[in-house]
């Protein structure tokens, strides 16, 4: 028997993992850039760089300096940060719950954020405005996410520990609920507020500025390096929960780990941006296909490719009906649903059987 | 000392009692089948020895400590499971599947590849290394689960103190497979391993096993080697069928010939 190690599809799949996630690497600094040139107003090359050697340096003035420094950067950032939180945090799920399709909003963060944000927009009325009242509104998204999974969670755990299967059912059915009542808030919300609900649904970054991308950087930075340590545990869980047991893993712990770090990732991306469609959905797929589902690839991966797609839909949600702008919730999903369907179509090309 | 030790062993999962009074003590190297008719709790006894199905009463021994006082990693670095059904449906090649059995073990990516290509050898699936698991046949999907629950407690050293429960690890093999799958069973115990296996095919574990242990509704029927347990009584008391016992021509084991439905 040969001692020697010899390279097999194991470590070519490593290598091509690895020269995706060098490629992410260089693309994403690029589209962060084209992303501060376009907008509303164009800026060369040139302009981009001078704004930013000036807002970095903290020197005032130019209209390209307050263009990008308080305008576009902080947007760019909050899309990359909130871009790569979703789509790592789907990656997540989808190996937590073995199922291709799984998406954070599944465990029902999406539905119970979106009816805390209703709630706190329908409850506070009109003296809600401005930077105030949306930071409330966050907050309502925030406690509403996690609110929801708690209630998911304890649907779902018994004496026995926690199904997964349960869980799905559980959050489907708390997404209903969650759902029925937006509408009912929605029924007795004057036009005002039922488009400030509407357009905050529809998810946008109009909202970014530096304390948001603070935040929202902190949280995200905690579970873009917390995840990847559960990356093994994940490989293993693929196989099965009690197959991941009998190979050493702590199941029940990392169940409750993730779940808890997903909640606030999610919660925190639908306080700060709304609901964003098909980023933590799309992007693992995506990934997965080019490199294969080995978690300790995918997980960075995802988060690079996440941060990708929505730094370059916001561009387009900016770019497309200059100077207004679309949400860009509507744009990642005009570009994930057919990707979707040609990825269900086509599954059998990469072994997928959902 | 003992690979394992069951005494006294009751298990009541969701009420009504499937495991009474079950005694089982296993030497490094030995072999013993569960036999016994459908529901007779032969794979419900498999998950209780590898944790999944808490017993209500008795004491179950792995080594020197009862199994419920081993930490999660270390049991798994010597006690490997291979379960009946397989839910994997995410495209790991067949290496990857393998080089998870790795997973409990720290021993680095020198080792781990080379245990690789010695468990892709004897489970015949180098052939299929690259290929994805999810486009495979049952039976080398079999294999290959088979592969990694091997590396999962491979050692060039003694295998003593390793045990290997394995659930029905033949059903879906070609006959080449099957006998080439039973030899690798039979070289890790040589080495130490011991083995608790449930095989429908009663000629088959009377090849492989050195103890066959007959269950009934929850109970232990009956417990010896091949030659001392399958006789025409029981199979007449257990299975409710009339058979008659030869003798392989070539091996030292009987042979169990049902008396068909007739023609």
């Amino acid at each position: 028997m040969p001692e020697a190690p010899r390279p097999g599809a194991a470590s070519q799949r490593e290598q091509r993992a690895k020269r995706l996630i060098f490629l992410l690497i260089i693309i994403l600094p690029c589209a962060m850039a084209l992303g501060l040139s376009s907008g509303a107003v164009s800026l060369s090359p040139a302009e981009v760089s001078q704004g930013l050697i000036d807002t970095l340096s903290g020197r005032g003035g130019g209209q390209a300096e307050i263009i990008i420094g308080q305008i576009r950067l902080p947007r760019i950032l909050l899309a990359a940060v909130m871009g790569a939180t979703l789509a790592m945090s789907g990656a997540a799920m989808q190996g937590l719950f073995r199922n291709p399709l799984a998406d954070p909003s599944l465990i029902g963060v999406t539905a119970g954020a979106s009816l805390g944000a209703a709630l706190v927009i329908v409850a506070g009325g009109s003296w809600l405005q401005g930077y105030m009242g949306l930071t409330l509104v966050s907050a309502g998204a925030f406690v509403g996410g996690v609110i929801a999974v708690l209630f998911v969670y304890r649907l779902a755990s018994s004496a026995n520990g926690t199904s997964v299967a349960t869980m799905l059912l559980a959050g489907i059915a708390i997404t209903a609920l969650a759902g029925a009542i937006g509408s009912l808030l929605e029924f007795f919300a004057d036009n005002d507020m039922l488009r400030r609900i509407s357009l905050w649904k529809m998810g946008g970054l109009d909202g970014a500025n530096y304390p948001r991308l603070v935040l929202a950087s902190i949280v995200s930075g905690a579970l873009l390096l917390l995840l990847p340590r559960y990356a093994a545990a994940l490989n293993a869980l693929l196989l099965g929960e009690s197959e991941a047991r009998h190979l050493g893993i702590r199941v029940e712990g990392v169940k409750i780990a993730l779940i808890t770090w997903v909640a606030v990732g999610v919660g925190t991306s639908v306080a700060m941006v709304g609901t964003i469609a098909f980023v933590g959905l799309v992007v693992p797929h995506m990934v997965r296909m080019l490199a294969g589902p080995d978690h300790r690839y995918l997980l960075p991966a995802s988060a690079l490719a996440g941060a990708l797609l929505l730094v370059m839909a916001d561009t387009l949600a900016r770019v497309v009906v200059a100077p207004t702008e679309l949400p860009v919730g509507v744009i990642t999903a005009i570009i994930g649903v057919p990707f979707f369907i040609s990825l269900l179509r086509n599954r059998h090309h990469y072994g997928m059987q959902p | 000392m003992s690979t394992l030790q069951l005494s006294h062993i009751n298990a009541a999962p969701w009420g009504a009692p499937l495991l009474e009074d079950i005694n089982i003590t296993l030497q490094p190297g030995a072999i013993l089948a569960l036999a016994g008719p459908n529901g007779a709790g032969k794979s419900t006894l498999l998950k209780l020895i590898a944790g999944d199905v808490k017993a209500s009463a008795g004491e179950l021994v792995l080594g020197d400590s009862p199994l419920v006082d081993w930490s999660p990693q270390e049991r798994a670095q010597r006690l490997a499971f291979l379960p009946q059904m397989s839910l994997l449906n995410f495209p790991y090649t067949v290496e990857e599947v393998v080089l998870l059995g790795r997973t409990p073990h720290a021993s680095g990516r020198t080792r781990d590849f080379a245990i690789l290509e010695q468990v892709l050898q004897l489970t015949d699936t180098a052939a299929l290394r690259q290929r994805l698991y999810t486009q495979l046949s049952g039976g080398e999907k079999q294999r290959t689960q088979l592969g990694r629950i091997f590396a999962q407690i491979w050692s060039e050293q003694s295998l003593a103190g390793s045990l290997l429960l394995l659930d029905e690890p033949t059903s879906s093999l070609d006959l080449a497979h099957q006998q080439q799958m039973l030899s690798a069973i039979r070289l890790l115990a040589r080495r130490g391993c011991a083995v608790v296996l449930v095989i429908h095919d009663l000629n088959l574990a009377a090849s492989v096993a050195d103890h066959i242990l007959v269950l009934d509704k929850g109970r232990q029927v009956a417990m010896g080697t091949p030659r001392q347990v399958l006789t025409p009584q029981l199979f007449k008391q257990v299975f409710q069928v009339d058979i008659s016992i030869s003798h392989h021509p070539q091996q030292d084991y009987p042979m169990i010939i049902p008396q068909g439905p007739g023609r």
